[in-house]
């Protein structure tokens, strides 16, 4: 079976500046990865490059069975589901319509959006603006969003920040659920505890480096 | 799964003019503003009815892409950073993304020269006026293009910290065709002359920046990863 995610020696620069010098990656289905490591180290740069959505300047690296950088790699972007540092939603929208327009634009049914919202305990403040909502709310939203859209490759970046312990839970049940499914998870935080505790296998990444 | 083009691209105009609905920012800013504009400008030409007659509807237009592109700027300014990153994860075809935001664009810009045009009226009173649908032909073209080019902009320099600069340099100068044609069209219409060739140059332009806008969305999306 191929692996999820297989990267090689990769690395990424931004201009001048070397953000990863040489990551290798593999995750097989049905299991979960955490990456630790200080602050800065590359782990967001190297959880983007897992979603598909940076470019690598050398090494090799395949997602879902497609090489990256290939049109193959783009169209396998709708089973890649990522939360990062800054969740993704639209402020003047309340936390129900911007699940819902996540509904609409990856055809899944409308009903599921207040099952996703009681999943996670938002139920009651579903017709909240989400720029009147705390950023622990936020992170909840983007963990329904998860829910709602059922990927097969869940890409976690800080997600145990700033939640509590129900919320908390909800992530080790959406990366319990991925798993089962067939697919893999991979967690990036500076807590190397917090992953130990949801993850299969946990590596540490130094500066722009996982051996 | 990902949902159909169409859909998708209903979808995003839906989401902004959602926005607008809540922040009402075309209603409340673009639109005083752009009054106050043409309010203005009778007293830098001189008080002279003849001439507020002659200049009033090259003013019009001039206000109008002034204005409208701000309002494109508006609504594409919520696809940067992590919803653009969600966007992509989701299947959304560039081209729908593209589509969706000039549709809604379009369609703000559309009811914002409507109004426009009633003030110029007021203020102006320009002698010879084009019919109703011919006024409402020439405004639809002329939102649709403004809204695809401020698109495409919006596309070409989003990321970069200089973006509200680069933006407008890009538009102005590519919106100057769409500018010469809605009002040569307008004119013609009042003055009852042949209006095809003008309707035909503004439809032309629609059309490229269409095709242009479809076809570099996905470039441009990943090209400023």
């Amino acid at each position: 079976m191929n692996p999820l995610v297989l990267l090689e020696q990769v690395a990424v620069r931004s201009g001048p500046v070397s953000i990863l010098t040489s990551v290798s990656i593999h995750l097989e289905p049905g299991t979960s990865l955490g990456i630790a490591g200080a602050n800065g180290v590359g782990k967001t740069t190297a959880l983007r490059v897992c979603a598909t959505l940076q470019r690598i300047s050398a090494g090799r690296g395949a997602v879902l069975g497609a090489d990256l950088g290939t049109a193959a790699s783009l169209a396998k972007r709708a089973r890649i589901g990522l939360s990062g540092h800054e969740p993704a939603a639209i402020g003047e929208l309340t936390l129900a319509e911007n699940l819902e327009l996540v509904a609409k634009l990856s055809d899944r049914p409308s009903a599921w959006v207040v099952e996703a919202l009681a999943k996670v305990g938002l139920d009651r403040a579903a017709d909240r603006r989400v720029d009147r909502c705390s950023h622990g709310m936020r992170r909840r939203l983007d963990l329904a969003r998860l829910l709602l859209t059922e990927p097969d490759l869940l890409l976690l970046d800080e997600a145990q920040a700033g939640l509590d312990p129900p919320a908390v839970a909800v992530i080790g049940k959406l990366v319990a659920d991925v798993k089962s499914r067939g697919g893999g998870a991979v967690l990036v935080s500076h807590d190397e505890a917090a992953l130990r505790a949801v993850c299969d296998r946990v590596v540490t990444m130094r500066v722009g480096e996982i051996p | 799964m990902t949902a159909s083009f169409w859909r998708q691209s209903v979808a995003i105009a839906s989401r902004d003019l959602m926005v607008e609905g809540r922040t009402r920012e075309v209603m409340l800013i673009a639109l005083p503003f752009g009054a106050v504009a043409l309010f203005l400008a009778p007293f830098a030409f001189g008080l002279e009815l003849a001439l507020l007659a002659t200049v009033g509807p090259p003013l019009y237009w001039v206000v109008g892409l002034l204005f409208g592109m701000q309002i494109t700027y508006r609504s594409t300014a919520t696809e940067s950073g992590p919803w653009s990153d969600l966007l992509a994860l989701l299947g959304v075809d560039p081209a729908a993304r593209f589509t969706g935001r000039a549709l809604a664009s379009a369609l703000l810009i559309t009811g914002f020269l409507g109004v426009l045009a009633a003030v110029m009226v007021g203020l102006y009173s320009p002698g010879a006026m084009p019919p109703i649908p011919g006024m409402i032909l020439t405004v639809v073209l002329f939102s649709a293009g403004l809204a695809m080019l401020g698109s495409i902009a919006s596309d070409i320099t989003i990321g970069l910290r200089t973006r509200t600069l680069l933006a407008p340099l890009l538009v102005a100068p590519l919106a100057a065709p769409l500018l010469i044609a809605a009002n040569s069209l307008w004119r013609s219409l009042a003055q009852e002359t042949g209006i095809l060739t003008w309707a035909l140059i503004l439809f032309c332009i629609d059309l490229v920046l269409a095709v242009s806008g479809v076809l570099s969305a996905r470039p441009l999306m990943e090209a400023t990863r």
